[in-house]
């Protein structure tokens, strides 16, 4: 990852949520940007991201818009081809498939379709992800089928600084971006790193570096991808964890660089295993370091089933750490 | 019933890894015969039993730590093998003083087989461990290595990193223990048996007491300096060079019968007269009338590159070398023409023993422009070797024998050595091959001059 | 506000314009500004049926493919609404666009060439007929998802409301789309925001082969779309002029501030839904009595009676339009294909600004 630094803040304790707030107030700064949603504005946000900013910023540029995904998410569309920088937040990644029509037919589509007249500079956030008992329509970990779509740029921020820092990266885009922000980590508490004051969208990052294989992960996967290479180094498995970050386009580089070192390679996505971007991971292995592999690659993904509300049912579905180690294990063996 | 034990071959010595077995299930062994090759912390060294009789249940296998004292082997009454000594014997720790402490005691892969069946397995580049036997106990016959090797080559199941390692290691995949999942030859399995260190799991060793992983296996060492996975590696060094030297060297064998009695005689009386460290032995000669007759005959010195024969500069004289555990090295003598004889001698003296301990510096092996391959000490009469690409020939030394000749119309002994010629049919003729031994017949009826 | 007028006469043609009828010569005109404007209007729709006309032959000799939608009958609705629109204004068409892109200015070349997957054509030859776009005249396109242009047109009217500018965003659509949500959506999110958006509907009876008493439980659309708290009214949309009487009274409305306005034009489409269509939804003699509705000869006949039209200037409009024609169609034949090493330009917008 390649993030511009500086050194003039001191460090501080925040929040991914409040990360999140701190960039969109930077970028409401530039008189192109609003945020438009449902509960943007007086109620703050569904998850409190955008808390205050109403008062700041004031109704027209912090927009409460019915609960019509499909109209507001195609008018921010419309205002990034008026010449705005739109922000719009959509509550959750199962309500998104409402503006699917919008994302693909129009967000991703318009400028090839018009032989490259039509730019859309937007930025789409989202929450996805489960772990919170919301059961089977709030819980999907869908940002794999918006990877698959050529003309956006999908985004996993997983940790405090990529929260606080890829708004502005996301915006300065021409193209739509899409933001996932995994709903388990809104209140990942830490400091940020004083100093970065800019990231890159095109690398993903090594979070901890190792020797004996490559946990390949993003989002709400990644604080149990680091769990796990904490338990595996006991057994003395130096487990190398990367951060996708952006989903799409994904940064292969990163990712065959690591696996030619380590020659082995789980894939931890929270998504469905079939046609997930794990699968996309492991096929792009599979094709660009095949020779480099000396295990088959292994996946960590959620069951097959709807998420359910039952709490023991929800862990059991969704990819945990031991899960993550037994993978390696099974991979190093 | 007798048991072979860890012989204890140094005070210091409390237990040795066991390297090789030179000895299978059935064979007969005498008291004093060498049986088994067994590394420990200063040297890899030859055992022998102190029993007579035949091989029974070999105990441990290669690679194994044994200590001092352990049982390795069954050695029975002279006999028929029984049963009990078939390859499907499964040989964990067998009943004996300390059965416990014989680590990692896997199922011997010790098959029981003749040399003839072994010859072929070899040529045919067939694990016999892989071949069932028909044969009377499981004996593997010559008709199953036979149809073994009519039968298309089993795919090893092996990683990607794995294969692409063995082929620029020059290993043979087939030949190679897989450690992986269902026996998957893995790529540490591969730098194994090239003799390389494996890449360590974790940079640092485990923390103590920490629970066993599937990777951590310690009763098993496997390290670059246990010879048992080396061997294998050179085996498959042999085998892809000699398959390639086979498929791609159209060869010509020419062959005759040179009388030494001139060189013998000049021997004997040089030797006479000289310290016991000054001795030469006949093979010094040959070598040296072989370099010779090699700058005589530059059409067969050199080697084979880009479809066209370069011919050498100078003649370093390969000599294939025999190694205990099987297979071969090839060290190279430089400048083997112009080398007076005694130093001859003691260049030879020192590759030969460092080639058979593994000592070999690189340069030494750096391309000879001719081979020479000398089965004498075995017995052999006539060699008919197969070239080192991208050599152009190779000369094979039979044994010297006592031959009836007839000088001047008298019949009389003479002693003889069976010289022949394998060469390069792309490089030159049979007149060229015949102009070489030629010369060396004519340079051994000169010894002196040698 | 509401200043809903719903017709529930529907299909009868409007009645004569205020003027005593003139009889003049079959072969000469006089020329007034007015004369002037109806003459242009005509051209317009002229150009638009000659142009389509051309495509049916084209498709025919396959040098055209993919969807082609024709316009033929709807010409005067186009025509007529561009008439209310300036040049700052933007534009969302459909699928069936060739109209809307032509009377909007798009030249006849481009929208030709694109029609030939040309890299001279306005999409470059990527968008074909159903997605004509031109950024410089504020065309955005050429959306063949029914009704999915439509939130993107409010988008267009929030960025202007959000600047406080007076420009209008027009958007054409379908009775069909007028049961999709986006269009019920669209119209919710643009009256709550008072945003100035145009809608326009053409409603030409068919929703492909499902007919508007099929699709719609109450057939009134501009009834229903007032209930979204906007003007909406419905107009005679083989009626040029009374189209653009509608359209400008809705456009000034809209740049004073008072919001979204709904139009209803009531058209027809003289050919199949597409190419392939077979057209068998439809009797033939409803199809005769609508084209004895021609907008184009409806207005010309108009002018002949009015003296503003004779035989010669006809012939010589036909003429002129015919020669446009011939011009898009060789340039598109001589144009050159977008390279395909350039398949992949502009998924993403290229480094160092906007293409």
């Amino acid at each position: 990852m390649n993030t511009r630094r500086s050194s003039t803040k001191a460090p501080s304790t925040t929040t991914y949520r409040e990360a999140l707030r701190d960039a969109l107030r930077d970028a409401l700064h530039d008189e192109r940007v609003f945020l438009m949603g449902e509960d943007v504005g007086r109620y703050g946000g569904c998850f409190g991201v955008s808390l205050g900013l109403l008062e700041e910023f004031g109704p027209d540029r912090i927009r409460d818009t019915p609960l019509s995904e499909s109209a507001f998410v195609g008018a921010g569309i419309g205002a990034a081809l008026g010449g705005m920088r739109p922000v719009v937040e959509i509550m959750t990644v199962n309500f998104s498939l409402l503006a699917l029509d919008q994302i693909l037919n129009n967000a991703a589509t318009l400028l090839h379709m018009s032989g490259g007249q039509l730019s859309v500079p937007m930025v789409i956030r989202m929450t996805t992800g489960a772990g919170r008992q919301l059961g089977a329509q709030h819980s999907h970990s869908l940002e794999g089928w918006y990877a698959h779509i050529p003309g956006i740029r999908v985004l996993a921020p997983a940790t405090l600084d990529d929260a606080r820092h890829m708004l502005a990266a996301a915006l300065a885009d021409p193209d739509p971006v899409l933001v996932f922000e995994h709903g388990s980590l809104y209140n990942a508490e830490g400091v940020l790193d004083p100093t970065i004051d800019a990231v890159d969208l095109d690398s993903a990052a090594v979070r901890r570096p190792g020797t004996d294989i490559s946990i390949i992960t993003y989002g709400g996967s990644l604080p149990k991808a680091l769990a796990a290479a904490d338990d595996l180094s006991g057994d003395g498995i130096s487990a190398e964890v990367l951060d996708l970050r952006t989903l799409r386009p994904l940064d292969d580089a990163t990712i065959m660089e690591s696996v030619g070192r380590t020659h082995q390679a789980v894939v931890v996505d929270e998504a469905w295993r079939s046609g997930s971007l794990a699968a996309e991971i492991s096929a792009r292995i599979t094709e660009q370091a095949f020779y480099e592999l000396d295990a088959p690659v292994q996946r960590v993904c959620s069951a097959e089933v709807p998420i359910p509300y039952a709490r023991q049912l929800e862990e059991a579905t969704l990819p945990q750490p031991a899960s993550i180690v037994d993978a390696v294990r099974l991979a190093v063996s | 019933m007798a048991e072979f034990t860890m012989p204890s071959l140094g005070a210091d010595m409390d237990e040795g890894t066991l390297v090789e077995w030179l000895v299978s299930p059935g064979d007969t062994v005498a008291k004093g015969d060498v049986v088994a090759v067994v590394e420990t912390a200063k040297s890899t060294i030859e055992v022998e039993c102190f029993d007579s009789g035949t091989v029974g249940t070999l105990l441990v296998r290669p690679g194994t730590i044994v200590p001092v004292g352990a049982p390795m082997a069954v050695i029975g009454p002279a006999a028929e093998p029984s049963a009990h000594t078939v390859a499907q014997q499964p040989a964990g720790p067998a009943p004996g003083p300390h059965p416990a402490s014989v680590r990692a005691a896997a199922p011997a892969d010790e098959v029981v087989s003749t040399p003839l069946v072994r010859h072929l397995a070899q040529k045919n580049d067939i694990d016999l461990s892989t071949v069932h036997g028909s044969g009377k106990g499981g004996r593997i016959t010559r008709a199953d290595v036979e149809r073994t090797a009519s039968r298309p080559p089993l795919r090893v199941q092996a990683s990607p990193l794995a294969r692409r390692l063995a082929q620029s290691l020059d290993v043979d995949l087939g030949r190679v223990r897989g450690t992986g999942r269902n026996g998957t030859v893995r790529a540490d399995d591969v730098r194994a048996a090239a003799g390389r260190a494996p890449r360590t799991l974790g940079r640092r060793p485990p923390a103590a007491g920490a629970p066993a992983t599937p990777r951590d296996r310690p009763s098993v060492r496997t390290g670059p300096s246990a010879p048992s996975t080396r061997e294998p590696a050179a085996r498959s060094a042999i085998s892809a060079l000699m398959t390639r030297a086979n498929r791609d060297i159209p060869h010509y064998y020419l062959s005759t019968t040179i009388d030494l009695a001139a060189a013998t005689t000049w021997m004997l009386n040089r030797n006479a007269n000289s310290p016991v460290g000054e001795r030469l032995v006949p093979a010094a000669l040959l070598l040296k009338s072989v370099a010779l007759a090699a700058r005589q005959v530059p059409e067969l010195n050199g080697h084979w590159t880009d479809d066209e024969f370069v011919p050498a500069n100078e003649v370093r004289l390969g000599v294939a070398v025999s190694l205990r555990g099987g297979g071969l090295a090839a060290p190279a003598l430089a400048n083997a023409d112009s080398m007076l004889l005694p130093e001859l001698m003691e260049t030879l003296r020192d590759l030969v023993s460092r080639a058979r301990r593994g000592r070999l510096r690189a340069s030494e092996t750096a391309d000879p422009t001719l081979t020479v391959t000398n089965l004498g000490d075995q017995g052999v009469e006539t060699v008919f070797g197969v070239i080192y690409p991208p050599q152009v020939a190779l000369v094979g030394l039979g044994c010297v024998i006592e031959h009836p000749v007839a000088v001047d119309g008298m019949l009389t002994v003479h002693p003889t050595v069976t010289a022949t010629l394998s060469a390069d049919h792309r490089a030159s003729d049979g007149a060229t091959g015949a102009r070489f031994l030629t010369a060396l017949d004519r340079l051994l009826q000169r010894p002196e001059e040698l | 506000m509401s200043t809903t007028t719903t017709r529930t006469d529907g299909r009868t043609r409007p009645a004569a314009r205020k003027g005593a009828r003139k009889k003049v010569s079959t072969t000469t005109a006089h020329s007034t500004p007015a004369s002037d404007h109806r003459l242009s209007l005509l051209r317009r729709m002229l150009v638009i049926r000659r142009f389509e006309e051309r495509c049916v032959e084209l498709y025919s000799s396959t040098k055209i493919r993919g969807f082609v939608h024709l316009y033929i009958g709807e010409e005067a609705v186009a025509v007529g609404v561009n008439e209310a629109l300036r040049q700052e204004d933007a534009v969302v068409s459909t699928y069936r666009e060739h109209g809307h892109a032509l009377a909007r200015g798009v030249p006849a070349d481009a929208v030709m060439a694109e029609m030939y997957g040309k890299v001279t054509g306005c999409s470059r030859g990527h968008g074909g007929s159903m997605h004509l776009f031109d950024a410089d005249r504020r065309f955005y396109g050429g959306n063949a998802i029914v009704a999915g242009g439509l939130p993107l047109a409010a988008g267009l009217a929030l960025a202007d409301r959000m600047r406080g500018s007076t420009r209008v965003t027009c958007c054409f659509f379908g009775d069909g789309a007028f049961a999709e949500g986006e269009f019920h959506e669209t119209a919710n999110l643009a009256a709550l925001w008072r945003l100035p958006l145009l809608m326009v509907c053409e409603n030409n009876l068919y929703a492909m082969g499902t007919s508007l008493a099929r699709e719609h439980a109450q057939t009134n659309l501009a009834m229903r779309a007032s209930s979204y708290g906007m003007p909406a009214w419905s107009v005679d949309g083989m009626d040029v002029l009374a189209v653009e009487a509608a359209a400008h009274q809705a456009t000034e409305s809209i740049r004073a501030g008072i919001g979204p306005h709904f139009l209803e034009a009531q058209t027809y489409r003289f050919r199949a839904h597409s190419m392939y269509d077979p057209d068998r939804y439809r009797a033939k003699s409803e199809i005769e009595q609508w084209k004895g509705r021609d907008p184009i000869r409806g207005l010309a006949d108009r002018m002949r009676s009015e003296g503003e039209l004779g035989d010669q200037t006809m012939e010589q409009l036909e003429q002129d339009v015919l020669g446009v024609i011939e011009r898009a169609v060789r340039s598109a034949e001589d144009a050159p294909e977008e390279p395909v090493a350039d398949l992949l330009r502009f998924v993403t917008s290229e480094p160092g600004g906007s293409p």
